[in-house]
Order: C-alpha cells, then structure tokens, then sequence
C-alpha cells in the first residue's frame, strides 16, 4: 500500500498511490494510515484522487484510520472520483467527514 | 445496445482472486456500453457479494473452495447468480443490511457492515437458496437497460 505524506503547517496531506482500496488491501491501509499519521497534528487530509474504486472494507479502513486519529484530530477527503463518493453517499458516511472537491480546496478552507 | 451471451467467471477464494474476477466480468460486459456510474454498480455489488463469500462462507475447511459467477444480461438489466460449496448462510436469508446509527461518537462509528446495505440498495430480486450442498445468491442489476425504467 503507497502512500506519500506532505505537511503545511498543522496539516497532513496523505495521498493515496493506488487505484483501489478494496477488501485485499484493507488491512495494509490501515497500517500504512497509522505509520502515516502518527506524526500529524491537528488536520489530517486524506487525497484520494488516484483511488478509482472502494468497497465497503475499504470504507471500513477509512473510517478506522479516522477513529485511530483520535478525538484531538480531524480527518478530511478531498478528490473523490464519482464512483468512490457514491460508496460515502449511499453509506450516508459523507456527513461523518468533511469531503473536498480537491486537495486545494480543502487546503483554502481548513488553513483557516 | 449490443447483446452478449451469458457468461461464467470462476474465482478461487481470496480477496486478490475477488478483484481479479471482478476484472474479467467488467470486460466481459464491455459490448453493453455501461455508464461509469453503471459499471460502478456492477463492480461494488459484486465486490461485497463476493468478498462476502471469501470472509464467510468459506473458512479453513474449504481451503480450496471456489465460487462461479454466471451473467446473463436482458431487457430488465444484468442477472448474476452467483456459487458457492462453503457454509451455509446462518439465516437461510440475506442479512438485511441496515444502515448503522452514525450520530453516534466517534469510537462508536461502524467499521463494517455496509456490504449488504448496499447490495440490497442497488441490486432487486435478490434471492438466496441452499440448494445440496451449494450456497446460491441471484440478483439483477438494473443496467444495461434499452430504455431506462423503474423496473
């Protein structure tokens, strides 16, 4: 599981270097999400705009990530394909994070 | 819109044989033309469906276990029914799959369970029978459609 890791100020910009987060890969996701995120202060976004396909263990890992953050720190999305933010829409799991159209715009908003 | 014979696909049992499977179905519905939004249907029902299999159905007792997919497309969308010899599905039916409470705190958030909510939201007909010893789910996907219906 690729993933590469920028830091502006008090934000973590984690993005995704595969195309699928799916059941094969979950369990690595997560673990490579910790190693990641173990550094990040008070914002981490996670890009996924390489990422063309989710299933629901791969919302699963996603949603795991952000409770391993912790109540102390925020995770955001930002570059969802339709396809994945289909999954967050039916699974209603958009309205527990922040979703962004692209990385940009999640930095022009939560740099704030 | 070009029609296709029905077809099988057969995948051994793992996660990685799932996304294979699910490679060579999409492909094999290439002639149907499908939407993203309709192959993307296609892809995630299946993807639950079939991982589901893998993480149930078949524990170490089938190590060699496999599961065959059989599509056939018609007027009313794209029919799968899909195979297995693993375990028996506890309840003789599909799990309901209801959408968990997210406005809960943050420890609470479901990590799983979404599988069967969204086969039921996007597939119809789904049917579900033991038959000897073959675990057997049917289902339709309503794509593919000549003219797009509520049907």
């Amino acid at each position: 599981m690729q993933l590469s890791k920028q830091t502006e100020d008090a934000l973590c910009i984690v993005s995704v270097q595969e195309e699928r987060i799916d059941a094969a890969v979950a369990l690595a996701f997560k673990d490579a999400m910790r190693a990641q995120t173990d550094g990040c202060k008070d914002i981490v976004v996670l890009d996924l705009s390489e990422v063309q396909f989710i299933d629901s263990s791969g919302l699963g890992a996603i949603v795991s990530a952000m409770k391993n953050l912790g109540v102390e720190r925020k995770m955001a999305l930002a570059g969802l394909n339709p396809t994945v933010e289909r999954v967050f829409h039916l699974t209603r799991m958009d309205t527990v994070f922040s979703v962004f159209t692209t990385v940009d715009g999640a930095l022009a908003e939560l740099q704030h | 819109m070009a029609q296709i014979p029905p077809f099988e696909v057969s995948i051994r049992c793992s996660e990685f044989a799932v996304r294979e499977g699910l490679r060579q179905i999409i492909g094999a519905l290439g002639p149907l033309e499908l939407d993203k939004e309709e192959a993307g249907t296609v892809e995630l029902v299946l993807a639950e469906a079939l991982n589901n299999i893998v993480e149930h159905a078949h524990s170490a007792q089938h190590p060699n276990g496999c599961i065959e997919i059989l599509c056939w497309h018609k007027v009313d969308g794209l029919h799968l029914q899909i195979s297995d010899r693993g375990k028996e599905m506890s309840s003789h039916t599909p799990a309901l799959g209801k959408r968990a409470p997210l406005d809960v705190s943050l420890d609470a958030l479901p990590e799983g369970g979404f599988g069967w909510f969204l086969i039921h939201d996007l597939a119809k007909d789904i049917l579900y029978q033991r038959v000897n010893s073959e675990n057997r789910l049917s289902m339709r996907l309503a794509v593919g459609l000549d003219f797009p219906c509520d049907c």
